[in-house]
């Protein structure tokens, strides 16, 4: 069939055909991907079901938990599912936003900078250096941090009177959540840097210019017209790097430690420089425990517990955005 | 000429520009002044981070990397010395990056013409939207995950090791699968911009000398895209070299590529491996290995890597533009 | 040089009022020589608003002031008086630097790039330069030709200047006043005041420019600089903004940038025209518009080109 004939007969055929053939593409991956989606809840029941909301709170240690729940795996044992995952969403919760509050801060500065003050050949350097940042793997993020940064923190911040308090329970090595949340910081704020100097830019020259000519200085004029304009751009570039922060496994696998403890915050400074580990790095500690069937369970659940707060946090932005555009809608009202 | 009753102020000689006085921040509130040091510190802390960040490690990299090391496969040894270089790691991202890309790129491109020029039924094109955006999303570990689900399952089998019937579940297809779902939603959305932003009048001419939807955008408006095309897909593959969850589950630990069967290629892809990411991490501190300076220098080659792809899609994106419609 | 007898300007009926001169008869076509110079001007009067002003004071002198964008001049030793009391029209073909003059009597044409400027602008006596732009700008404030509200409610633009000047935050009871005057003396109170929370940019264009000629005057300032204000609304929003300005002249000197030449006959009090950067002339806008003394002004004025 000739697609590329004069006239309409068999075009308008080819052209369904085509049509519904890249509709079915479209509807195949679309499956596909509600189907990952439905697998994972699956697969994550169990565990859940076994354990109810109890899942989610404190009790004992979870890595002992872990490890008797991959053990019962073996057949010939009754199946064990009991676990207590709060240690490892405290520590998740903990390094998520930590580091998202420090990029976030950053970045917005940063990207005033780069927007409006900084001097012009200071801005074509930087453009480029931040989207180089947000295209190194994390796993190189994770060989400075364990080669630098922890050293640093183990042997330079932590006194020996401090490790030798905490010994009977954990070991600070330098391990930490300080180490975490700095290298994730700095791992995401190129990420919100990016989306949010769009943001400014795209802001009308003429509501600058407007409040120039107003005789409002630079400063308060960026800050009040540029940022203020800007804001959804700030929540969809926060979104986007929260659940970079959330899923981000391997280099808080090589930073944060490997035990499932919860850092008290009444611990006082040591806080800090306590050792966790949160859920994505679990996942992948554990995958070669995969063979057994409650790990694989559990593993899934937390899985879902990862992916329902993605899912959440697109929510969140959509619904924060909602009433920022109240004010930018043009045109006359009926 | 003055109007009466105007003093008249000496004008300065003809042709000196007049001194002007600039805005000084004297006269702001102190919020204000606090904001802008805040603004110039903060800038200039990153710009320090950034520089060290890139500094340290081609300085540590260019220490210890030695081209014998991209020839050389990895060797079990005692210490680093006779440990070999990391030529399979080079070989596997290679792999999986081509793997990965071969089947993003045509699926990319499918869903975002779908999205852009017919996009019906609306539901569906909205479902669509909003579960490319989820998977953009999406944790890579939880794919990985997902990975060894489908893989892992009877009916994939040859896709990966069998041993008396446990389906090992690793291989380079199932990596290479996994991550292009990685690269999927990137390219879809370059590949949507770049359609859109070919103006109406274009497909209209089109349409207006009689050619189909689907001979225009064959003909005409991919051509046209072309550029985000390829930008898409460079950033796909800036992506994928740069996982490590989904090569660390699902392609084995195997240091070396380790193939299933006789087949020349089709063996090394069922088979296991390693990339620079996995081999970085196995070699890192708390890795396996613990081979520091081993890792230093896979860094820097991925590094370098890197850097080549961001370059290569700056310059193109810049040479691109040039084309713009008038 | 030939040049054929342009048509007619067209002639914008208005309402009579009690203040307003009947219209002239168009003046007897002057007697032109073999070669058609001295073109009949070929303008009809429309009906004028009051022309003298009660009283005109000094405010601003432009003096030998030229601006240059890196190698181009675009503006070659003009000077100029502004007073209170009087509407000043700049006009002019495109590019004649009428703008860039505008500009740089609030200093917003040295933000440009590679901007030199030499020759001195004196508000009240002190060369602007000297003062610090914030400041001066507080003082004479612009309208630009696009009506460019803020992304924020009414009351948040009008309020936008008192808030963002001063050491200390007025709180929101004390800017009902100045932001209900301001929106008054802008002709605006009456179509917003029940709502002032209302989405600015909801407005229509008319309106729109109007909230920002009130955000201009919340700030109080002595001289309003206007670039082609009317050029992007439709003729009945262009009406009564015209009518503001000249209500508004008694209180703040007007400097406006028009192409429209009707426009200009009908508010102004004086008139410059300027082509390619230089004053060509300046003078009443009856005699500007009746008997120019330059020739490119008489052609200019009666559409020969431009």
């Amino acid at each position: 069939m000739n697609e590329d004939a004069g006239y309409d007969e068999p075009g308008l055929t080819g052209d369904k055909r085509a049509e519904l053939g890249l509709g079915a593409l479209v509807a195949g991956v679309v499956c596909v991907l509600l189907a990952m989606l439905a697998f994972v809840l699956v697969q994550a029941w169990p565990s859940f079901a076994h354990n109810g909301l109890s899942w989610f709170g404190p009790g004992g240690s979870v890595d002992t938990q872990i490890q008797s729940i991959f053990t019962s795996g073996d057949l010939k044992q009754a199946p064990q599912y009991a676990i207590h995952a709060w240690p490892l969403i405290w520590s998740t919760i903990l390094t998520t936003l930590g580091a998202v509050l420090i990029a976030f801060v950053g970045a917005l500065f940063v990207s005033v900078f780069i927007v409006e003050f900084a001097p012009r050949q200071l801005k074509t350097v930087l453009e480029p250096v931040v989207r180089l940042l947000a295209s190194v793997p994390s796993v190189i993020y994770g060989l400075i941090g364990v080669l630098v940064l922890v050293p640093f923190i183990g042997n330079h911040l932590i006194s020996s009177g401090a490790k030798a308090s905490v010994t009977p329970v954990i070991q600070l090595s330098g391990l930490s959540l300080l180490a975490a949340v700095l290298i994730l910081s700095v791992m995401i704020a190129p990420i919100m840097i990016a989306v949010f100097c769009e943001g400014l830019r795209s802001v009308p020259r003429g509501w600058i210019e407007g409040s120039l000519a107003l005789g409002v200085n630079r400063w308060r004029t960026f800050w009040k017209v540029a940022v203020r304009t800007a804001r959804p751009a700030l929540v969809a570039g926060t979104v986007l790097a929260t659940a970079r922060a959330l899923g981000e496994a391997v280099m808080l696998s090589m930073v944060s430690g490997s035990v499932g403890f919860a850092p008290n915050p009444a611990d006082g400074l040591i806080f800090f420089v306590e050792p966790s580990r949160g859920l994505a790095a679990t996942i992948l500690h554990s995958q070669e425990e995969l063979t057994s069937p409650p790990m694989n369970h559990t593993l899934y659940a937390m899985a879902a517990i990862l992916l329902f707060s993605a899912a959440m946090l697109s929510l969140i932005g959509w619904a924060v955005k909602r009433p920022m555009r109240r004010y930018f809608a043009a045109g006359v009202a009926t | 000429m003055s109007a009466t009753g105007v003093t008249v102020v000496q004008p300065p000689p003809a042709g000196a520009p007049t001194p002007r006085r600039v805005e000084r921040t004297g006269s702001w509130r102190l919020s204000d002044r606090i904001g802008l040091a805040f603004a110039w510190f903060l800038g200039l802390l990153f710009c320090v981070i950034a520089a060290s960040i890139v500094i340290y490690l081609l300085v540590q990299g260019l220490k210890y990397v030695r081209p014998g090391l991209l020839v050389t496969h990895p060797t079990v040894g005692y210490n680093e010395n006779q440990t070999g270089g990391f030529l399979d790691p080079l070989i596997g991202t290679a792999i999986v990056a081509g793997l990965a890309m071969l089947i993003a790129v045509p699926i990319g491109v499918g869903v975002a013409v779908w999205l852009t020029e017919y996009g019906r039924p609306r539901a569906l094109a909205r479902v669509a939207e909003s579960t490319i955006e989820m998977l953009a999303g999406a944790p890579s570990i939880v794919l990985a995950l997902f990975g060894t689900l489908i893989f892992q399952s009877g009916a994939l089998g040859f896709l990966s090791q069998e041993t008396g019937g446990i389906v090992y579940g690793r291989s380079f297809f199932a990596a290479g699968a996994m991550l292009s779902l990685i690269a999927l939603p990137l390219i879809v959305s370059t590949v949507r911009e770049g359609l859109q932003a070919i103006p109406m009048h274009v497909r209209e001419a089109s349409y207006a000398v009689g050619k189909t939807k689907i001979a225009t955008t064959r003909r005409v408006l991919l051509p046209a895209a072309r550029p985000s095309v390829i930008t898409g897909a460079m950033l796909g593959v800036g992506r994928v070299i740069g996982d490590t969850a989904i090569i660390v589950v699902l392609l084995g630990a195997t240091q070396n590529l380790d193939g299933v069967g006789s087949t020349p290629v089709l063996g090394t892809l069922r088979g296991t491996g390693s990339t620079l990411t996995s081999y970085i991490y196995d070699n890192a501190p708390t890795g396996e290995l613990n081979q520091p300076h081993k890792a230093f220098a896979a860094a820097f080659v991925l590094l370098i890597i890197v850097l080549v792809i961001n370059a290569g899609v700056d310059i193109y994106s810049r040479r691109a533009r040039r084309l713009r419609w008038s | 040089m030939e040049l054929k007898k342009p048509p007619p300007v067209r002639q914008l009926g208005l309402e009579p009022t009690a203040e307003v001169h009947t219209p002239l008869a168009p003046p007897a076509p002057a007697t032109t020589n073999g070669n058609g110079h001295r073109p009949d001007p070929g303008f009809v009067a429309a009906p004028r608003h009051v022309t003298r002003a009660s009283y005109a004071l000094d405010r601003m002198q432009i003096d030998e002031v030229s601006v240059s964008y890196g190698a181009k001049e675009a503006v070659s030793s003009v000077s100029l008086p502004i007073r209170q009391g009087e509407v000043l029209a700049l006009i002019g073909p495109s590019g004649c630097g009428k703008t860039t003059l505008l500009r740089s009597l609030n200093r917003l044409a040295e933000l440009g790039n590679a901007v030199t400027q030499r020759g001195q602008i004196t508000l009240d006596g002190v060369d602007i330069g000297t003062m610090e732009p914030t400041a001066l700008r507080r003082r004479v404030t612009m309208v630009f030709q696009q009506p460019n509200p803020f992304p924020m409610s009414i009351f948040d633009n009008v309020a936008y200047v008192l808030r963002e000047q001063g050491k200390r935050r007025p709180r929101k009871a004390t800017l009902r006043e100045p932001v209900r005057e301001a929106l008054t003396r802008a002709g605006l109170w009456d179509e917003v005041g029940d709502n002032l929370s209302h989405p600015a940019l909801r407005l229509s264009g008319g309106q729109q420019q109007r909230l920002c000629i009130a955000r201009a005057l919340a700030a109080d300032p002595e001289v309003l600089l206007l670039d082609e204000p009317c050029s992007a609304l439709d003729p009945q929003s262009s009406q009564v903004i015209e009518d503001l300005i000249v209500k508004l002249r008694e209180e703040v000197a007007i400097v406006i940038v028009t192409h429209n030449l009707q426009q200009a006959y009908r508010i102004a009090d004086h008139v410059a025209f300027m082509y390619l950067g230089e004053l060509v002339e300046y003078g009443t806008a009856e005699r500007i518009f009746r008997s120019p003394r330059e020739d490119r002004t008489g052609e200019y004025v009666s559409g020969a080109f431009g």
